[in-house]
């Protein structure tokens, strides 16, 4: 079993009168098979409504399925009384980095989540100082998290939560707030936490520039997961993408609009590198 | 008519130790009809800028004018002003607070002193021309999914018939279908209605595709105001601002360097494709005779 499983995992979405009786129930997710490895780098793309924030709300428990089963790292969160253990590890980052900085000073900020763990203090520094060095950010440790760029923010939410020393990260569309330079740190940061401290990565993004690098892909759509495969497998398909209100890397978009215009070059070219080989040989 | 800035200079906290010169000495004029993007990293002072230009914020220094006359000036109508230059935020979706969609669009233009049935025709004008479906009129706005939701604030400020709209990044978070329909809206909005649109946007490739001026900012002062294609020229000058080109552009350089004779001021996709198949054509080159000739 990989590290994070799902079994025909569904949810609903209820909605009450005001009496409190279920008006409307809406399926989110429904009936989504997923098995991801440890230390693979998974991205989801989807569009809004598709399901794909739904269902990584169930990776760290901060929803529970209304039928079929989750198990993260061997536990299902259903039956787990103490969900603060699914919590440790799998840690989640949002989009907006404004939303979830609470520390006046980034070690500060960082050191919260051991602290209400309640690891011991020497631990805890010792924790601090190891994530703001795998994010980038010890040189900032004393700042103002109010002062940092977003790129910066979003390291520093990443440090804290590395410093709970979680097995899987879960990103939510972290990127999508920054600008060009702020979204490559934070995706250099993701990647390297992922091969250097083999943390299982679940990217959601809209930005499909930011899937090339990632192991597996994910589609999801009306709840169900509808494409998987390798970026390269999954953005051969640019027709179906468009169907499910999706894009590809605008070098594959050019890349597959040359090759309609009967241009033989290969499917699937995801890098200028790829495409510029395959126009001057 | 237009909105010009002279000499503004905008300091946040004087006079403290958390004195932060947010803008320094900016000259600009927007005249009417223009569809300007603005582009510039997190801090660089876009966002006080754009706040210059419907006086939400009033400069420490300089002047900012509309149609000639001093904003700032001690009798001016600045409630009118805020009606002819509307303002959609980062996160339209925190401006909705009515009980139903069409309620909440017709706030505006009830606020400028339309009567209900005034409000409902604008407000309705408004939704049709973000696309936003009748059948949906009646829902509250938080059931609404985020696309939907930004097409409702922007229509709220749409029912107001302004003359300058300004956005800033609208499609923050959108799937790329929904950045696409918004863009193609505003876009039409701009044809249509003749608006003047300000885009604020961290996405390269959606300011080369709609805008026809692009201005750069950066440290509080304007780096780069120019059509986008020479602006992003500059690329190299841009990436230590914290920006970049499209990655179209980052192609078309290489495809150069590597002897293929293109234009490396392509920015979309469109014109880079006509560009290399011209190239290849030029060339004979053996990809276009298909299959065989694969070296």
């Amino acid at each position: 079993m990989g590290i994070i499983k799902a079994v025909k995992l569904a949810f609903d979405y209820l909605k009450y009168d005001e009496d409190g009786n279920v008006q409307e129930t809406q399926r989110a997710v429904d009936g989504v098979d997923i098995d991801i490895k440890e230390g693979q780098f998974v991205a989801i793309l989807g569009h809004n409504g598709s399901g794909k924030s739904t269902f990584a709300k169930h990776i760290n428990a901060l929803l529970l399925p209304s039928d079929g089963t989750i198990w993260i790292d061997g536990i299902n969160t259903s039956e787990e009384p103490e969900l603060w253990k699914v919590r440790q590890k799998a840690g989640m980052v949002f989009q907006n980095p404004d939303n979830q900085i609470i520390g006046t000073v980034v070690e500060e900020d960082v050191g919260f989540g051991p602290e209400n763990m309640g690891v011991p203090t020497e631990d805890i520094w010792k924790r601090v100082n190891e994530s703001l060095e795998k994010t980038g950010m010890t040189a900032y440790r004393h700042h103002s998290p109010n002062k940092l760029s977003g790129g910066q923010k979003q390291r520093v939410a990443i440090a804290g939560v590395m410093a709970m020393r979680p097995k899987c990260i879960v990103l939510d569309e972290p990127t999508a707030m920054l600008d060009p330079n702020g979204r490559k740190e934070v995706l250099a940061a993701v990647h390297q936490l992922n091969k250097q401290e083999n943390v299982t990565v679940v990217l959601i993004t809209h930005y499909m520039e930011e899937v090339i690098d990632a192991d597996h892909v994910i589609v999801m759509d009306g709840g169900h997961v509808v494409m998987e495969g390798t970026p390269r497998e999954i953005f051969s398909q640019v027709e179906t993408l468009k169907k499910y209100r999706l894009d590809v890397p605008q070098v594959t978009l050019l890349a597959h609009e040359l090759k309609q215009s009967g241009v033989d070059i290969p499917d699937g070219i995801l890098t200028t590198e790829e495409l510029v080989n395959a126009l001057c040989q | 008519m237009s909105i010009e800035l002279k000499n503004v200079t905008y300091t946040y906290s004087p006079g403290t130790s958390y004195q932060i010169h947010a803008l320094k000495d900016i000259n600009l004029e927007i005249p009417d009809g223009q569809f300007i993007g603005v582009i510039g990293h997190t801090g660089s002072g876009k966002s006080t800028l754009i706040q210059h230009f419907n006086a939400l914020i009033q400069p420490t220094s300089g002047t900012v004018s509309y149609n000639g006359e001093d904003v700032w000036a001690e009798k001016y109508d600045r409630r009118k002003l805020r009606s002819e230059v509307g303002l959609v935020f980062q996160y339209p979706e925190h401006q909705l607070f009515e009980s139903d969609v069409l309620s909440d669009v017709c706030f505006g233009p009830m606020n400028q002193g339309m009567t209900r049935e005034q409000a409902e025709e604008e407000a309705r004008k408004a939704l049709h021309h973000v696309g936003f479906k009748e059948e949906n009129f009646d829902k509250s706005p938080f059931e609404l999914s985020g696309g939907q939701k930004k097409r409702v604030a922007i229509a709220g400020v749409l029912a107001m018939n302004p003359k300058i709209l300004i956005l800033d990044e609208p499609t923050a978070g959108l799937d790329p279908k929904g950045r696409d329909e918004i863009l193609d809206q505003i876009a039409e909005l701009h044809k249509v209605r003749g608006i003047t649109i300000v885009l604020v946007s961290h996405s390269m490739e959606d300011v080369a595709k709609y805008a026809e001026r692009l201005i750069v900012v950066n440290h509080g002062q304007i780096a780069f105001d120019d059509t986008p294609k020479k602006v992003f020229a500059h690329y190299k000058e841009m990436e230590p601002m914290g920006l970049a080109a499209p990655q179209i552009t980052y192609i078309m350089h290489a495809l150069k360097e590597k002897g293929l004779n293109v234009d490396p001021s392509d920015t979309t996709v469109e014109e880079a494709k006509q560009d290399i198949l011209n190239a290849l054509r030029k060339m004979n080159s053996p990809l276009l005779k298909g299959g065989a000739q694969n070296d």
